[in-house]
């Protein structure tokens, strides 16, 4: 079950910061504790990048979900962008082709409770992610 | 575009972040602090990110640059007031910046700085007699 989406297009750098306070501002409401709301940030912040500087720009979606048991959060983050050819490899730690760390992939997948990647080279990325309260 | 401010107290630059900064304030800030250590031959620069509710691997990398930067013009850095949170959060994000100095706020940087700066004295003092002034530039 789900409520209604928030969704934000993302081609400046100013769009990735009013990512970052749509997701704080959601996670708030959500009651999130406060590690798991830095970490849901931290994470949309990374993908939220890499829509915009790897995708060429694209669109975010931040929806409030319900499970039997708890509330979460998914954000879902779409490119129609170049996709990613070898995922194993730019999910590894330390991978960049951009002169990043290499971490915005692996380490968000890391501080979040699922992630999914969709990506078809030369037709885009979504990427899903999802937390839930404790 | 916002800039952050960069403030001369002393021999410290002391920079506080307090808003959530787009990637080419970022940038815009690592340039400034590299021209004001030259312009002013301060050896301490103090980062205050107490306001940050989140540290990403961007703005890491940028105060990771700084210190690397900073040190190579003969300045130390120091990190100060990382929220409990985003410790946690930038070590399992994979980033444990290593080789950049941290403390709890600003008074104990300071503190931080001014320990180096007497060893520094201590360095260059090749005459052991207390209360001789020494020269702590090569
Ligand atoms: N949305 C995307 N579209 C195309 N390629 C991507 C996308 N996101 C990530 N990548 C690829 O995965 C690599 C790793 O990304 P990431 O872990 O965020 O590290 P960084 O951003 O530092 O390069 C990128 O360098 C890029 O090649
Ligand atoms: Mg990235």
């Amino acid at each position: 079950m789900s409520d209604e989406s928030q969704r934000l297009r993302v081609v400046t750098d100013q769009d990735v910061v009013r990512v970052r306070q749509l997701v704080r501002t959601v996670s708030v409401a959500v009651k999130l504790s406060l590690v798991d709301q830095t970490k849901l940030v931290t994470a949309a912040s990374e993908l939220a990048r890499n829509t915009l500087v790897y995708g060429g720009g694209g669109e975010v979606e931040v929806t409030r979900v319900h499970n039997e048991r708890r509330a979460g959060i998914r954000i879902v983050f779409a490119d129609q962008g170049p996709g990613i050819v070898d995922l194993d490899l730019a999910l590894t730690d330390g991978y960049t082709t951009g002169g990043g760390l290499g971490l915005g992939l692996s380490g968000a997948r890391r501080l979040v409770d699922e992630f999914a990647i969709d990506t078809e080279p030369g037709k885009g990325t979504t990427i899903t992610i999802v937390k839930w309260c404790r | 575009m916002e800039r952050v401010p960069v403030l001369k107290i002393g021999d410290i630059l002391l920079v506080s972040i307090q808003i959530d900064m787009e990637d080419q304030v970022a940038l815009q800030l690592q340039e400034d602090l590299a021209e004001r250590i030259v312009a002013t031959g301060v050896h301490g620069v103090i980062i205050d990110i107490s306001a940050l509710d989140i540290v990403d691997s961007f703005v890491g990398r940028t105060i990771a640059t700084i210190a690397s930067v900073s040190r190579v013009l003969d300045a130390e850095t120091v990190v100060v007031g990382m929220r409990p949170a985003v410790a946690i959060t930038l070590v399992e994000l994979g980033l444990s910046l290593p080789g950049i100095r941290t403390a709890l706020n600003v008074e104990l940087g300071i503190e931080m700085l001014g320990r180096r700066a007497d060893r520094d004295d201590e360095l260059f003092d090749d005459d052991d007699e207390p209360g001789q002034a020494v020269v702590t530039t090569p």
